[in-house]
């Protein structure tokens, strides 16, 4: 469902500068029939998800090939590929890395056996009050400031939260943020600086408990920076040629994405996106979320975090570093592409030929790991605790007095099963289902159930229970054993259920995990207080070597390690990989 | 471009490869000019990357007819007669690798090959040869190799599922960052001639097979002075004695040169397009490497084989007498 665009075409070969805009199966089609003319292509400018791709669709395949770009679709094509019974070459690159897998319903791995890491997520007070990292302040200015300032007025904000937060100022700061009729923008603008780096600092100065072990940061006021005086004499002239185009940059002669400005330039980028916005896009403000094509967001954010990181003295970055952050920018060349995509023929062409005894993974490197710049890898027999291929029930441990179904659904059906559109059955009795064609009685019946604690049902869950969760189309379905249990750990089970049976996929340093299988860092800011801790990946884990496959008893938000791993490292684009590549040829092979 | 920095438009197209290898980079690979030679499936590949990644200019070089089986592994010629009819195989490819990146200075060059003197190759920073006998190989290589200036040298041959890459950089310096310090390194590398004089016997035990195939092959075609290519699987008993004599002269065993292999290599003369892509692949970022200063490049040769899947990096030179 995509279109082209301009950074596309520095890989994607199918499409021209003129075709920006346009469709990309379609222009992929008609530029391939170019060279080929003679092969049957139907192009759909569709969304993968929709349920016209059902089982059926699927079946009338021989192979399919994935090209995707996020987790999400990746998961739901690996199901739908299983219920029909054909085969799957997926496939991943990011920079210099790559890689190509097959497979096989009840013959290799699904693309779930091996669990796919989560995005990383950030503790709350880390974003809010204590940032050690560039990243730290991106998020804070996204996911915070811009969300504040732009976006939503009815969704829930953390930017006042304080660590101890003792006082309840939230009146004062709903004030704040709000642009008074007739105000003056230079001085809102100046008002919210001062409010979020001058103020809000210090206030959480104040809490010596936090800046024992810490360095404390400095507050910031636009006044000090940038003389109001200044200001005012900046220019008249803007460059902006259609409203999506205004740009602060241009304007401001900082013509270099790759420099790196200073405070004063920061803060001038600062007040004139603010003011920018509210001149020139005012229709958008309260509707805007973070878009990383959007020059005067990017520019904004990139300021935004950019002061917040000089007051916390971490080193400040360019708008072309900041934006690929914020955009969870995946790099790429073509050259990677061109290999994986060569390698990826390769498999399907056995596929075809139902050559079942040589498929192959294959890992495409940077550096050579004993002389081997491409890694062939032989599939695994598929996982036998995968809920997804293997149809191996969970458990859940939940207090079922408290926790509403709602709960279930969030967190569990939608947050850890990945199913978008379930139906939740206990033996014949439907809790729970969306759809375009349910009675009005039937809505209004989930509505209310969604509201109850499990124990409370129409169909009581309790300790014993065993809940179907269904998703019709994807045609997967999954049990899960109720256990009762009455208290949970506060910090480590926030949620306060645990899913087990599920392996839980850690969470890696950014560049070292399965490549290119989603969007590379995210920067979505938790709603709840998890505290995920960052491991190191060591040697002879993960991606190739393939994991142990314990049946873990894993709880929420498991802590693998010690706080001091928090320093990754960003510079390090190595993929670790284990160095005993033949090791593998001794685990259970198809 | 003008001056030292990006612009914009550049910035905006080549975005996701700055993120990779820097501004830096991407400035030295628009200044850079490429010689190609051969323009088979595989050169197609190769030449699509290095237009897309954005070097200054790229020469092309092929004077053969454009012909239906060059259609088979070659995606720039395209079928429509009206496009391809009476133009060279270089010619129909620059009209197209043209349209991939309008930045990039596209020309096509005429002549033999051989006949060029040493001025001819100064103008390049980089020359990928293609088709090209053992003869003209050496020869080549020896006219860059001549230069003071650095010129990256590269072999590129795919037959069927297996392809090779020979790489030559003479003395390659460059620095690289390892945790927080920039280390020089230095590499030499041997031509092709003497590379390939490296006796069998000296090599490691586990070197690619692949290599002694190619170098069968490559006698044969020699002897019997043929186009690269130009062989069929009836050419078999005569490859397989030239490998029994090269075996005995080398004093290895013939095993290492296994009869399936010089079987698959002498039926596979057309190229299979995705091992183009593969090894085209490598080959593109081996010269970007190489121009932009950035990264390992690999030494010396590049061998993948679609059958067992492995592209692997070996080492072959001539042991320096003492």
């Amino acid at each position: 469902m995509d279109t082209i665009e301009v950074s596309n075409l520095n890989r994607q070969f199918l499409f021209r500068r003129s075709h920006v805009g346009l469709s990309k199966a379609k222009v992929a089609r008609d530029a391939v029939l170019r060279f080929r003319p003679n092969i049957s292509i139907t192009p759909y400018h569709s969304n993968v998800k929709e349920s016209h791709f059902n089982v059926d669709f699927f079946k009338e395949f021989d192979v399919v090939l994935n090209g995707l770009d996020n987790l999400d679709a990746r998961r739901h094509v690996n199901r739908l590929c299983l219920a029909a019974d054909v085969p799957l070459v997926e496939s991943g690159t990011t920079g210099f890395l790559g890689q190509v897998t097959v497979h096989l319903k009840g013959k290799t791995e699904c693309y779930e056996c091996q669990p796919k890491p989560a995005p990383k997520t950030y503790p709350v007070c880390t974003i809010t009050s204590t940032p050690s990292k560039f990243i730290h302040c991106i998020v804070w200015a996204k996911d915070l400031l811009f969300a504040k300032l732009f976006g939503d007025k009815d969704q829930e904000n953390d930017l006042n939260v304080r660590s101890n937060d003792t006082g309840n100022s939230s009146e004062h700061s709903a004030d704040v943020f709000e642009y008074r009729k007739d105000e003056d923008i230079e001085q809102y603008g100046r008002r919210i600086y001062d409010h979020v780096f001058g103020h809000n600092i210090e206030v959480a100065l104040s809490n010596e408990e936090t800046w024992k072990n810490r360095n404390k940061p400095r507050p910031i006021y636009s006044k000090d920076v940038l003389p109001v005086k200044m200001t005012e004499e900046n220019g008249n002239t803007e460059k902006d040629c259609a409203t999506g185009d205004v740009s602060v940059m241009a304007f401001l002669s900082l013509k270099n994405p790759q420099d790196i400005w200073s405070l004063a330039e920061n803060t001038r980028v600062f007040l004139e996106a603010l003011r920018l916005f509210f001149s020139k896009r005012r229709k958008d403000i309260g509707n805007l979320t973070f878009d990383k094509d959007d020059q005067l967001a990017v520019e904004f954010v990139t300021a935004a975090a950019n002061i917040r990181a000089s007051s916390f003295a971490i080193p400040l970055h360019s708008l072309f570093e900041a934006k690929g952050i914020a955009g969870n920018i995946v790099h790429a060349v073509a050259t990677t592409n061109a290999i994986v995509a060569g390698l990826i023929v390769i498999e399907a062409i056995k596929v075809l030929k139902k050559d079942n005894n040589n498929y192959r993974m294959t890992y495409c490197l940077e550096h050579p790991s004993r002389k081997l710049l491409l890694m062939p890898v032989e599939p695994y027999e598929p996982n036998k605790s995968c809920y997804v291929c293997s149809e191996t029930p969970l458990s859940l441990e939940v207090n079922t007095h408290h926790s509403k179904l709602r709960d279930f659904v969030e967190k569990i059906v939608k947050g850890k099963l990945g199913m978008n559109f379930a139906v939740i059955m206990q033996g014949t009795s439907i809790l729970y289902e969306v759809g375009e064609d349910l009675e009005e009685d039937m809505v209004a019946i989930y509505a209310a159930n969604l509201e109850k604690a499990l124990s409370e049902l129409p169909s009581p869950v309790t300790s014993g229970t065993v809940l179907t969760v269904e998703d019709l189309q994807q045609e997967f379905s999954c049990s899960i054993n109720i256990k009762h249990r009455e208290g949970f750990d506060e910090e480590k089970e926030p949620n306060g259920m645990v899913l087990s049976g599920w392996v839980e996929a850690p969470v890696y340093k950014d560049n070292n995990k399965p490549i290119g299988n989603g969007e590379s860092t995210s920067n979505t800011f938790p709603s709840e207080e998890k505290d995920v801790e960052i491991q190191e990946m060591s040697e002879g884990t993960e991606t190739v070597t393939g994991k142990k496959r314990k049946l873990s008893k894993v709880d929420e938000n498991r802590n693998q390690k010690k706080p001091e791993k928090l320093d990754v490292d960003d510079e390090d684009d190595e993929l670790i990989i284990s160095d005993d590549w033949e090791s593998l040829t001794k685990k259970k092979r198809v | 471009m003008n001056g030292e920095e990006l612009t914009e438009q550049e910035t905006a197209l080549y975005d996701r490869q700055i993120r990779v290898w820097g501004a830096d980079a991407q400035r030295r690979l628009s200044k850079s000019h490429i010689l190609v030679y051969g323009m088979k499936g595989t050169v197609a590949e190769f030449c699509k990357n290095i237009v897309l990644a954005g070097v200054g200019s790229v020469t092309l070089m092929d004077d053969h007819a454009v012909t239906d089986s060059a259609l088979s592994a070659n995606f720039l010629i395209l079928p429509d007669e009206n496009l391809s009819h009476g133009k060279t195989l270089a010619e129909a490819c620059c009209d197209s690798l043209k349209e991939f990146n309008p930045m990039v200075h596209v020309s096509v060059e005429k002549g033999d090959i051989s006949t060029f003197g040493v001025e001819f190759f100064e103008k390049f920073d980089a020359v990928v040869i293609s088709c090209c006998s053992l003869a003209k190989k050496k020869l080549i290589n020896q006219k860059c190799r001549k230069l003071p200036k650095r010129i990256s040298f590269y072999t590129v041959d795919c037959r069927g599922s297996c392809g090779e890459i020979f790489v030559d950089l003479k003395n390659y310096k460059y620095s690289k960052k390892k945790l927080e310090e920039t280390i020089e390194c230095q590499l030499e590398y041997p031509s092709f001639e003497d590379a390939i004089a490296a006796p069998w016997k000296a090599l490691p035990k586990r070197v690619s097979k692949l290599y002694f195939g190619m170098r069968v092959i490559e006698q044969f075609e020699d002897i019997e002075g043929r186009n690269a290519g130009q062989t069929s699987i009836a050419d078999l008993p005569g490859v397989l004695k030239l490998r029994k004599e090269l075996c005995e002269t080398n004093s290895v065993n013939e095993s290492q040169v296994p009869d399936a292999l010089l079987e698959r290599l002498l039926i596979g003369t057309s190229e299979f397009p995705p091992v183009c892509a593969v090894i085209g692949g490598i080959l593109g970022q081996e010269v970007i490497k190489a121009i932009s200063g950035k990264g390992d490049p690999l030494k010396n040769f590049f061998f993948f084989d679609a059958m067992d899947g492995k592209g692997l990096i070996e080492d072959i030179s001539k042991p320096r007498h003492s």
